[in-house]
């Protein structure tokens, strides 16, 4: 049969199921959410604290992380946006997948609480702390022409050549840049999707914390977003720290919506 | 963008080049030359289409949902959107469009996004990255040259404060869109099986696939 029509029991009764997991989605876990981390970031324990890194404005770098560890992410003094991409380090193939991420917690805002997942349905990060809430999964990063476009005549480095120097040099091509995920970037849309710079949502100072919760290798890149309004191009230094941070019995990322506690089922199905 | 330019069709069913009938559920895979316009019809209404755009000539090139949408300013697609590929060059051009409401911000469903987001039950229903995966290896690709893709008629607002939510398509019978290709494109489709959420009101139906060749 070329289309076997729904009977509309079946219709009414899928509906029916969507219409309370919609509802459980929409409700539940923004009220269950914390408020932002605080400002300024606290002190890291020293002893947990395996590398630093000083990431120039304009320049990338890639990291293993493995599972129980995190990434602190300090966008220091100036307004940098740092774009990050993911892969599993025992299979490659599985990525970032920031439309599942966004779909399946109902939101495209991503701040404490939210969990990042891969296109496996497993989660590869928590977010363990985070100051402001403003990050981007929509607009991706700036390219060659994109920054001649807004800074013509200034020589300027780029986020798409950057994790194409990332992942060149992990022994991975183009065909393995997943949509990236914006952090520090205040972009939000208005009622008719066209896309805003919010540039009070983000502060300086601002960080966040990414727990990994599977073996990873992490790529950054600190070049300025797309829509930042600055005219010059001028890219702060951004710090990121890798540290180990096992998660709490009570892990609020853990336990805060349904979605979360099912891909969480998923990694340790895949660990067991 | 909300706006949209209602056309209507300019070309005869008789002179396409193709014309392809996809069954409900279904994947389909086909080529596109630069110049050529193909239209993809919601022959039922409300029936999402998930599609995704390969350079014909080098499968590292291929559609790229953000930098579709940062080339364009807003998160919806819609007549006069160029599709944008990962290395910043244009595709196609939507030509024309009677819906009005695309999207492409969520993605195609899969067994494991389905699995998180509707419970471990809905595991083993068929979904569209399981076409796209079937699809693309006939052409040599894999899983991870699958990327975020374009939802045609299907409707997922977004609010300022981020909500996102996946509701009943706004569609009718017989809505289309039209793309004008601007290299040669291998056009991958997978016509949306999805059950569990109203992308296609709970009931996938078949859709038509046109292509006619360039006015001279």
């Amino acid at each position: 049969m070329m289309h076997v029509r729904r009977s509309p029991e079946e219709i009414s009764a899928n509906r029916q199921r969507y219409e309370e997991h919609q509802k459980k989605g929409l409700e539940f876990a923004p009220k269950a959410l914390p408020a932002p981390s605080p400002l300024p970031a606290p002190a890291i324990d020293a002893a947990a604290i395996i590398h630093q890194e000083t990431i120039p404005g304009g320049w990338y770098w890639s990291t293993a992380l493995k599972r129980g560890e995190a990434l602190r992410i300090d966008q220091g003094d100036g307004g940098s946006t740092v774009a990050l991409v993911a892969w599993n380090a025992a299979d490659t193939s599985e990525r970032l997948n920031l439309v599942d991420t966004v779909k399946v917690q109902w939101t495209t805002a991503l701040g404490k609480g939210r969990v990042i997942f891969s296109d496996m349905g497993r989660v590869m990060f928590s977010l363990i702390e985070d100051s402001s809430g403003a990050h981007d999964c929509l607009m991706g990063g700036s390219t060659a022409a994109s920054n001649a476009a807004k800074h013509p005549g200034a020589k300027t480095r780029n986020t798409r050549d950057n994790l194409v120097l990332v992942a060149g040099k992990l022994g991975l091509t183009r065909r393995d840049i997943p949509a990236i995920l914006n952090l520090f970037a205040p972009v939000r849309v208005d009622d008719e999707g066209g896309f805003h710079w919010r540039g009070k949502l983000s502060n300086s100072g601002d960080y966040a914390e990414l727990r990994a919760e599977m073996d990873m290798i992490v790529g950054l890149s600190n070049c300025p977003h797309p829509l930042d309004p600055d005219p010059v191009y001028a890219p702060k230094p951004v710090i990121v720290t890798r540290f180990r941070a096992a998660p709490a019995v009570d892990d609020l990322a853990r336990t805060a919506t349904a979605e979360a506690v099912r891909g969480f089922e998923n990694n340790a199905a895949m660990l067991a | 963008m909300t706006d949209f330019i209602k056309t209507s069709a300019s070309r005869s069913l008789e002179n396409a080049v193709q014309d392809h009938f996809i069954p409900a559920e279904a994947p389909w895979s086909g080529i596109v030359r630069k110049g050529q316009t193909i239209r993809i019809e919601d022959s039922h209404g409300q029936q999402a289409i998930d599609t995704l755009f390969y350079r014909a000539d080098d499968f590292g090139e291929r559609y790229s949902n953000q930098d579709t949408m940062r080339a364009q300013g807003g998160a919806y697609i819609g007549a006069g959107t160029k599709i944008v590929s990962n290395e910043g060059n244009v595709m196609l051009v939507m030509t024309a469009d009677s819906c009005g409401r695309h999207d492409t911000s969520a993605g195609a469903c899969s067994c494991e996004s389905n699995a998180v987001r509707f419970g471990h039950g809905t595991k083993y229903l068929h979904a569209c990255r399981d076409n796209f995966v079937l699809e693309v290896t006939r052409h040599g690709m894999s899983k991870r040259d699958i990327v975020p893709n374009i939802n045609f008629f299907m409707n997922v607002p977004i609010k300022p404060n981020g909500e996102m939510t996946i509701v009943d398509g706004i569609s009718a019978p017989g809505d289309y869109v039209e793309l004008v290709a601007e290299m040669d494109v291998l056009c991958v489709i997978s016509n949306c099986p999805q059950v569990n959420n109203p992308c296609n009101g709970f009931d996938p139906t078949p859709i038509r696939v046109l292509i006619w060749d360039g006015e001279d």
